[in-house]
């Protein structure tokens, strides 16, 4: 068990989300930054999928009720354990009445606490993934706050392995595209089903735009600015399933990118859909940061997730290894 | 961007395929050809029904005269996988409705109806010709999506018709009964929403713990009834 002494807002439990509920309209949720949460459950040898705390509101503190192994990735944060630092993307052994300290990210948006044994809350539909507007999985289908009381499963693991190790976080180990600057995130797109609607000039500028995440941008989707994109004729869609990653157009022509939490359905023209191996680095671009777009071939995209699927596998396979040194 | 269809001049009369387009590497989107219609619906329902059933397919998502395939690894093929869809297409008959009806009493008006004056005035008619028009209708749960056990229900009298808003209303009450284009439906979560709201209704639609969690389901068929009019 362990308790949640700080939590501002909008921290909950995710896994790697809920499949197969779409056609009863339930979307996925998940953890917006899937690989790390992924790899903080392979430092501990837990499964993939295992839940975790999805952090991104600072500061973040726990204490453990229990002895436990933890680890914390994604964003690149500054972390004590009773009063000493915790690296980014490390595992680590608490013991029962440690205090865990998440402060700020320097560099990114969401950071992942995962526990040996993960979270252990029920599954609803598949998942222990908070579905906030459902009001369901996760704790009570809503988000952490202080007395809460978080169950953590058995860890897979003899309690006198080794957990003091950590991995090179993904956007060092994994090239990417090539950063437009330092300042642009670059995140490469198929085109979508609307694009074709859309005059040259529209198209170019949807390329060209540096486009700012706005902070009206959540687990739901990211508002962006910098431009606007305009159809000729307005076209009215019938409502059809969408996945996170789609870039929808609504008429008032600032572009909307559905995230984890999006609702299943939309019936904007969609200009574009982010493909699965940049999804996690644009689910750690915080509000206020840029991004721009580069287009790469169905082949390409598919090929892309090779790398981070390596990434993982690798990860995965050492940490076994130096847990039972 | 679609995938099938080419700039190519017209050779004949033969019935247009759909529109089959990606959204990014492991989702597809199959649009039914022409204009809206229950059959053409009832088409969707039926390849829904058999591409579910093939290897690679997490589920396929219905819509409104469409259907999203949501794979589990991207397609090897996408050229090869799009013909055979065009072609289960033209030979998969019709689903024809036969669910259960559901009864839905309504607050009509009022503080969670707010956008009644504007369908009102949009139309030409009285609030209580569309409140009227409304609760007449018979209506059939094309899709369920966007929010938990959202049925996107059509059979919506054209005279009271309305498009979405371009800029949602923030928050929409649980049970607000709205009309989107030509369809109608009940807001299933308080939340934003672009519908316009005419009503109210304390229906619970949705149970995640159940093993069948939505109460409207593709095909079933669904009639409002006047609770209450608050004008």
């Amino acid at each position: 068990m362990i308790e949640i002494l700080t939590s501002p807002a909008f921290n909950t439990i995710q896994d790697l989300g809920r499949r197969g509920a779409r056609r009863f309209g339930v979307s996925t949720s998940g953890a917006m930054d899937p690989v790390a949460l992924a790899a903080g459950n392979a430092l501990l040898g837990n499964d993939d999928n295992a839940a975790g705390i999805e952090i991104q509101t600072f500061p973040f503190r726990l204490r453990f009720q229990t002895d436990a192994a933890f680890a914390l990735t994604g964003a690149d944060h500054a972390s004590t354990l009773a009063g000493s630092t915790v690296r980014p993307w490390w595992c680590m052994r608490a013991k029962a009445g440690d205090v865990l300290a998440v402060i700020a990210p320097r560099r990114g948006a969401r950071v992942y606490a995962t526990f040996g044994g993960g979270i252990d809350v029920p599954r609803v539909l598949g998942s222990r993934s908070t579905h906030l507007r459902g009001g369901f999985g996760g704790l009570e289908g809503r988000t952490l706050q202080a007395g809460d009381a978080v169950p953590i499963g058995r860890s897979p693991h003899r309690s006198d392995g080794r957990f003091d190790f950590g991995v090179a976080p993904p956007d060092v180990a994994i090239a990417g595209a090539a950063p437009a600057d330092d300042r642009v995130l670059l995140i490469r797109v198929l085109r979508a089903g609307e694009y074709d609607l859309f005059s040259e000039a529209m198209q170019a500028a949807f390329w060209s735009t540096r486009w700012k995440i706005s902070a009206r941008s959540d687990r739901g989707g990211y508002r962006l600015t910098g431009g606007k994109l305009t159809l000729d004729a307005p076209v009215e869609m019938r409502s059809h399933g969408v996945v996170p990653g789609v870039v929808q157009v609504p008429p008032a022509g600032e572009p909307i990118i559905q995230m984890s939490d999006a609702n299943t359905a939309g019936g904007y023209p969609k200009m574009a859909a982010v493909i699965e191996a940049d999804l996690w680095r644009l689910g750690q671009a915080a509000p206020g940061s840029f991004i721009a777009f580069c287009e790469v071939s169905y082949q390409d995209a598919v090929a892309a997730m090779a790398p981070v699927n390596d990434y993982l596998a690798k990860l995965r396979a050492t940490a076994d290894l130096y847990r039972e040194l | 961007m679609s995938i099938n269809q080419p700039s190519a001049p017209f050779v004949g009369t033969i019935e247009k395929s759909p529109k089959i387009s990606l959204i990014g590497t492991l989702a597809m989107l199959v649009e039914a050809p022409g204009d809206f219609d229950l059959v053409q619906q009832g088409r969707i329902w039926a390849l829904a029904d058999a591409v579910s059933a093939w290897p690679n397919v997490q589920e396929a998502v219905i819509g409104v005269t469409n259907v999203m395939l949501v794979f589990e690894q991207p397609p090897a093929d996408i050229g090869m996988l799009s013909a055979s869809i065009a072609e289960l297409w033209h030979r998969t008959p019709s689903r024809k409705t036969g669910g259960k009806v559901i009864e839905i009493p309504v607050v009509y008006g009022g503080e969670f109806g707010f956008d009644l004056p504007a369908v009102a005035s949009r139309s030409g008619l009285s609030e209580r010709e569309v409140i009227r028009i409304h609760s007449e209708g018979d209506y059939t749960v094309c899709a369920v999506a966007s929010s938990p056990g959202f049925g996107y229900l059509h059979g919506l009298d054209p005279r009271i018709q309305m498009p979405r808003k371009s800029v949602p209303s923030l928050s929409m009450r649980a049970g607000s009964v709205t009309i989107g284009g030509m369809q109608t439906g009940v807001a299933v979560l308080t939340s934003p929403n672009g519908w316009n709201a005419i009503g109210w209704a304390s229906v619970a639609m949705f149970d995640p713990r159940s093993e069948q969690p939505s109460l409207m389901l593709p095909g079933d068929r669904v009639r409002f009834r006047i609770d209450r009019i608050e004008l």
